[in-house]
């Protein structure tokens, strides 16, 4: 390392000016087969949801392929698909809705470990110097979240603050920054 | 990695690694304790109620991790770099260009990577419902601005300079004047929002955001520089800010050369 990072900053409230756009929300577009919700709040440590915060989601297709150039198993089949969804709005609320599909299992670090099926979140706001990093899983993938090398770290009690619950049209997870249902938050 | 990028590298004496595009790093660099401000932060009022208070937990970086979004083509649009013609009129105040590179750790250029900036306009005032402070809004600026990063990694805007504003974390808080910037880099793991400053500013002392990065001198990388190299004759005052974002693991593959 030659170079020092920038450091951080927070977003501010008042990242709607510049950050969002049009299709953020839809890591693929609208109307594609399988396509599914994401839903949820964001609480801070009073348990009060977080209106001005910014969500960001990275994710790989089910078929385990991403939408970026570095060509992991080739780039995803899926027309229009991002991988990515951007969500937050100049009056919020504390919920967030993104369209996707469910990613599939990727490899881990040692020969032959596979990771679950599993989102990387950012989530930014006022009040955060620098973003906090988590991880979606799904609650209905238990073997492969029973095999998963990263929730392997994860104490046991607390695994389930990283599960998303099925819903009528895809899953909902909560975020919670303090108290006893606190999320896990990652050092990546 | 292309002879052409090789040649490049060469030539601005700069050590060649890897190409980011061409080259995935298997990982990126674990940051030192200080690199990035604390997300509790006692000066800043609202971190108490808005950071994690259990400790983090390693994350291996893996596959989803040294991926990562190209938004480039998405959302960018052709006059999204220039902030002064976005409406009928010219917005009042300090014209500037503000321009640099994106650079990972090691100093290779980032190129073809989105970066995005907001602002307050001249009078410190943004626009948007929740800012209520008593200063005009100026019907001819927004304060939004996008562009990509070129072959060098450079990226330009062209503004207006921002003003300082008060805010309420305590007794006459004011925010310095300041840029936001967020980068996307090339991984999930390069992922950045940061603020740009103004050399000198008399509000440095007094502002617990800018003074949550301890450090010093990485303070000082959050501070861009007058260049006069750059001012526009009869347009623009031009400032000058170059932005790292982390660079490769420390087990750099080595194999493609």
């Amino acid at each position: 390392m030659i170079f020092q990072t920038t450091p951080s900053q927070t977003v501010g409230p008042y990242f709607a000016i510049g950050l969002p756009f049009d299709v953020g929300p839809f890591v693929v577009p609208e109307g594609t087969p399988g396509a599914i919700h994401i839903t949820g709040t964001i609480y801070d440590g009073a348990g009060v949801p977080i209106p001005d915060f910014l969500l960001e989601t990275w994710q790989a297709d089910p078929d385990g392929r991403f939408a970026d150039m570095h060509g992991h198993g080739g780039v995803s089949e899926i027309p229009g698909f991002r991988g990515f969804a951007r969500y937050g709005l100049e009056d919020g609320d504390g919920t967030f809705d993104i369209v996707t599909v469910k990613p599939g299992a990727l490899p881990g670090l040692g020969e032959g470990q596979m990771q679950a099926p599993h989102i990387d979140v950012s989530v930014f706001a006022r009040g955060m110097l620098h973003r906090t990093v988590t991880r979606i899983y799904f609650a209905d993938e238990t073997e492969a979240n029973a095999a998963d090398p990263v929730l392997a770290h994860v104490p046991v009690e607390r695994r389930r603050t990283l599960l998303a619950q099925p819903t009528s049209d895809g899953y909902t997870i909560d975020f919670r920054f303090q108290g006893p249902d606190e999320t896990v938050f990652f050092d990546v | 990695m292309t002879e052409e990028l090789q040649a490049e590298s060469e030539a601005d004496g700069v050590r060649t690694i890897y190409d980011p595009i061409a080259d995935t790093p298997t990982s990126y660099l674990r940051e030192p304790e200080g690199a990035h401000p604390p997300l509790d932060f006692e000066g800043y009022k609202s971190t108490a109620l808005r950071h994690p208070k259990q400790p983090l937990i390693y994350l291996p970086q893996m596959i989803t991790e040294i991926t990562g979004p190209q938004l480039a083509p998405v959302v960018v649009g052709e006059s999204d770099h220039d902030l002064t013609i976005q409406h009928d009129g010219e917005p009042i105040g300090e014209r500037i260009t503000v321009s640099g590179r994106v650079f990972d750790t090691e100093g290779k250029p980032l190129r073809g990577t989105l970066v995005e900036v907001w602002q307050a306009n001249a009078a410190g005032r943004y626009l948007h419902r929740w800012d209520r402070w008593p200063a005009p809004l100026d019907p001819n600026f927004s304060g939004a601005g996008r562009c990509i990063t070129d072959d060098e990694g450079r990226y330009q805007f062209t503004t207006i300079k921002p003003g300082p504003y008060p805010w309420g974390n305590h007794y006459n808080a004011w925010r310095p004047a300041h840029i936001h910037f967020s980068l996307m880099g090339r991984a999930f793991t390069q992922r950045l929002v940061t603020q740009m400053y103004f050399p000198g500013d008399p509000f440095f002392p007094y502002d617990p955001i800018f003074n949550s990065v301890r450090d010093p001198k990485a303070r000082e990388r959050m501070v861009s520089s007058f260049s006069i190299h750059d001012t526009v004759p009869n347009w623009a005052a031009a400032y000058e800010w170059d932005i790292y974002l982390r660079g490769p693991g420390a087990t750099p593959f080595e194999e493609a050369h």
